[in-house]
């Protein structure tokens, strides 16, 4: 009965109570249940990127009105298996003049990176890798470790497109991190602790998604731009850079970005699902710890299908789109909500929370409607200006007005 | 606490070692047979023309300089978030206005051009 309720947990137990018979020291116990637990939580997501890329190029093929994989085993759910192995076999090319060291380190870290994140997020009430009390600011600081190795792909590689990639997409990233952090202080407000776990401890009544709809949207547009999908992959953009960063990689090397790229746009999502959904919260969650699990999972997998679906349907930026989407937009919202919300927040302390949940979401869809306002005003500005500028294309520009959406 | 960050350390190794150990592998299955015209620069079949580190345009520098800004609030910020459930008002106060310098900031950085791309 125990084993049904709590699986993982119930493992977990056994594992320890069977290693401290052994006749251990406490600590070798310790060092041991440790180095097992990361290794079979890394694996684990090493191989679930199997099933991901599956799910989303059949998703993607859907959207395109075609089939995707459907020739190896049942719809072809074994088809990034067969591409895994003859990825494996596969000559690496490392160009002349690469710097070897960054050129060889990128893809690992590129990984790592990512796999860091799963070590503090909460699978469970009881299955999770371990509760950091600096939680949420190690999951920014980590996801932006990965910054690190694009940059030192494109640095390593001595090509001109790679080297071009590398620096857009440390500034799309960079720039994208404004937003993401700022709008990570508002449930960090709401919960009043930054670890995870405390976080989604504090999502017992209401989540943070409908007490700050606005910081959420933000944090998801950030999180797309993190992880640098369509409509935000001007950093690999094919038709412009050819790959960007990892042009001159192959073989495994190149597999290795893909398996980041993949296992990130998961994570971020499972982030999302965690800080803003709730997490593992759900109708019998703290009984019963692997509903808590499933509950995480349907979340995250409701959250990755939107990121797909912007994939899938949206047209790639400009990159001064883009940098204004961020600059002009995102981070003056952000400030303002923190700003606002930190304000109504300290008036109505002393109301029941009900109603101060309402004070928040009001605050936020006030600031969200007063953006969109904003947002089209300046549209309207800059096309009445490129009418007075140039008489002879006017027609086209108030044409292309509806067409370009905010 | 020391058993968490054991448990990151930890963590970080294997992540580390993980994708390490899957290119070895296959480092060793895969053929090696490189030649000078393979392992030239890739440029869509044109030789290459001077160094390809090549000088980067300033724009990326200053949109660097605004995100440190921006960086460093955040961290200053994250203890005032954490703290803000017992913050009297007064101390909100403070980190708005605290806000409100970077805001005025931000708006002279966006009036002198240095969010402009390009």
């Amino acid at each position: 009965m125990d084993f049904l309720r709590d699986p993982f947990g119930f493992v977990i137990q056994w594992y320890v109570g069977w290693l401290s018979g052994l006749g251990l020291p406490a600590f070798g116990v310790e060092l041991i249940s440790k180095l097992t637990g990361a290794l079979v939580l890394a694996t684990g997501a090493m191989l679930f990127v199997v099933f991901l890329i599956w799910y989303e190029r059949k998703l993607i093929g859907r959207i395109q009105d075609r089939f995707g994989p459907n020739r190896v085993g049942p719809w072809g759910i074994f088809q990034p298996v067969a591409d895994m192995l003859k990825i494996f076999t596969k000559e690496y090319i490392t160009p002349i003049g690469a710097d070897k060291v960054t050129y060889n380190l990128a893809p690992i870290l590129a990984v790592a990176a990512v796999l860091l994140l799963w070590s503090v997020l909460p699978l469970s009430v009881t299955v999770v890798g371990t509760d950091l009390n600096v939680g949420l600011l190690f999951l920014i600081a980590v996801g932006g470790l990965g910054e690190m190795s694009y940059i030192l792909a494109g640095w390593g590689s001595n090509n001109k497109y790679a080297l071009l990639g590398a620096f857009r997409l440390v500034a799309q990233l960079i720039s994208y991190e404004v937003p993401l952090v700022l709008s990570a202080l508002v449930p960090v407000m709401l919960a009043g602790t930054l670890s995870v776990t405390g976080i989604v401890q504090a999502q017992e009544n209401v989540w943070f998604i409908v007490a700050a709809p606005a910081a959420a949207l933000i944090f998801f547009i950030a999180s797309i731009a993190e992880i640098g999908r369509s409509p935000f992959d001007l950093i690999e953009a094919e038709s412009e850079l050819v790959a960007g960063y990892n042009i001159e990689y192959s073989g495994l090397k190149f597999g290795m970005f893909f398996v980041a790229e993949f296992l990130h746009a998961f994570t971020v999502s499972m982030i999302f699902a965690t800080v803003f959904l709730g997490g593992w919260r759900g109708p019998g969650a703290e009984q019963i710890p692997v509903l808590g699990f499933v509950y995480l999972m349907v979340k995250t997998f409701v959250v990755y299908f939107v990121t797909i679906l912007f994939r899938g349907t949206l047209p790639r930026f400009r990159i001064d789109q883009m940098m204004n989407l961020n600059w002009k937009v995102l981070t003056p919202l952000s400030l303002g909500l923190i700003m606002a919300m930190s304000i109504v927040g300290g008036l109505t302390r002393q109301l029941p929370a009900f109603w101060q949940v309402t004070a928040y979401l009001i605050i936020n869809l006030l600031l969200l409607g007063a953006t969109d306002q904003l947002m089209h005003f300046a549209q309207n500005r800059k096309t009445k200006l490129n009418l007075a500028t140039q008489p002879g294309k006017g027609v086209l520009t108030t044409s292309s007005k509806h067409g370009s959406g905010e | 606490m020391l058993g968490n960050w054991l448990y990151i350390g930890i963590f970080a190794l294997v992540a580390l070692m993980m994708p390490a150990i899957t290119i070895l592998i296959a480092g060793i299955l895969s053929p090696k047979k490189p030649d000078p015209i393979k392992n030239s620069t890739y440029e869509c079949g044109v030789e290459t023309v001077g160094p390809n580190w090549t000088q980067i345009k300033i724009q990326y520098y200053v949109f660097a300089l605004v995100f440190l800004i921006f960086d460093v609030e955040a961290v200053l910020l994250f203890p005032w978030a954490v703290a803000y459930q017992f913050l009297p008002l007064y101390a909100i106060i403070e980190g708005v206005l605290f806000l409100l310098i970077l805001v005025i900031g931000f708006f002279y950085a966006w009036r002198k051009g240095a969010l402009e791309w390009f």
